[in-house]
C-alpha cells in the first residue's frame, strides 16, 4: 500500500452525531482553543510584567465585550475540558466503558460545564458588585 | 518454529514486549505524560480560575501584590508549565490525526513545540519578574 492511501484518522462528517462522538470532538476543539487561553495568559502576566500602562492596555482589551466573549468561551472549554477530561481519566481506570454509564456521564459533563460556566461569571460580577 | 495451533503467536517481538514498546517504538511515555499533566492541571485550574474570580475589579497594584505572593508565585509557574506541556502533547496527537502532508505536519509539529516551551518560558519569567520586582 501507497504511503498516501494509508488509512488515517476517521472521516467525522460520515458518520451520524450521537453524544459519545460529539463529546470526543469537542474535547479536542475545547483543547486546541485553550492552547489559545494559555498564550493569552501569558499575554496578560506578560503586559503586567512590562508595567501598569501596558497592563491597563491589556485589560481595557479583556474587558470590552469582544475580550469578554473569548472569555466567555475560554471558561466553558476550560470546565468542559476539565470534566470530560475527569471521564477520560476514569476509563483510563476502566470505569464507565458500558453505553448506559458513558451516555449518562456525557450527559453529566454537559450539565456541569455549563453550570460551573455560568457559577464562575455569576460569582466574578458579584464580586464587584455588578450583579 | 513447532506446529501447534497459534495460541501463543506473536507479530510483536519478545524484546519489544519486555520493552513495553508499541508499534510506534515510544511505548507509554505520551499517553502516561498526557495524564499526568492533566492531574496536575485539575486542581491548579480550579485555583486559578478561584483566583481570577477574587481579582476581578482589581487595578495593577492589587494583580502585582496578588502575584508577587510566594504561594500564587509558585502555583502560576507550576500552572504555565503543566499547562504548555499538556497543550503541546494534545495539539500533538490533533496534528498528527489530521495533517497527512508530512512538511506541514512536521513544520506545525516544530512550531507547536517550539511555540509552548517560548510561551511558557515568558509566561514564568513575567511572573518572577512581577514578584520579584514588588
Amino acid at each position: 500500500m501507497a504511503e498516501d492511501d494509508r488509512p488515517l484518522s476517521p472521516h467525522l462528517q460520515v458518520y451520524r452525531p450521537q453524544i459519545t462522538s460529539v463529546l470526543s470532538i469537542t474535547h479536542r476543539a475545547t483543547g486546541v482553543f485553550l492552547s489559545l487561553a494559555a498564550v493569552m495568559l501569558t499575554y496578560w502576566l506578560a503586559s503586567a510584567a512590562y508595567g501598569p500602562d501596558s497592563f491597563a492596555r491589556a485589560q481595557a482589551a479583556l474587558e470590552s465585550w469582544f475580550g469578554r466573549l473569548i472569555l466567555f468561551g475560554f471558561t466553558f472549554s476550560l470546565f468542559f475540558h476539565m470534566c470530560n477530561g475527569i471521564r477520560h481519566l476514569g476509563w483510563d481506570l476502566g470505569w464507565g466503558f458500558d453505553l448506559v454509564k458513558l451516555r449518562m456521564t456525557g450527559v453529566l459533563v454537559i450539565i456541569s460545564a455549563f453550570g460551573l460556566t455560568v457559577l464562575s461569571w455569576v460569582m466574578a460580577y458579584s464580586h464587584v458588585g455588578k450583579l | 518454529m513447532s506446529n501447534t495451533p497459534n495460541r501463543n503467536r506473536q507479530l510483536r517481538s519478545k524484546l519489544g514486549r519486555v520493552r513495553g514498546l508499541g508499534s510506534s517504538h515510544e511505548g507509554v511515555h505520551h499517553w502516561w505524560a498526557q495524564r499526568m499533566s492533566a492531574m496536575a492541571l485539575l486542581p491548579l485550574s480550579l485555583w486559578f480560575i478561584f483566583s481570577l474570580i477574587s481579582l476581578t475589579g482589581s487595578d495593577y497594584v492589587a494583580f502585582q501584590s496578588w502575584v508577587s505572593e510566594f504561594g500564587n508565585s509558585v502555583f502560576l509557574v507550576l500552572f504555565l508549565v503543566s499547562m504548555f506541556h499538556h497543550a503541546q502533547l494534545g495539539l500533538q496527537v490533533v496534528i498528527e490525526d489530521y495533517v497527512h502532508s508530512e512538511l506541514w505536519k512536521m513544520g506545525l509539529l516544530l512550531i507547536v513545540k517550539y511555540g509552548s516551551v517560548l510561551f511558557a518560558a515568558s509566561g514564568i519569567f513575567a511572573v518572577l519578574k512581577i514578584s520579584l520586582a514588588g
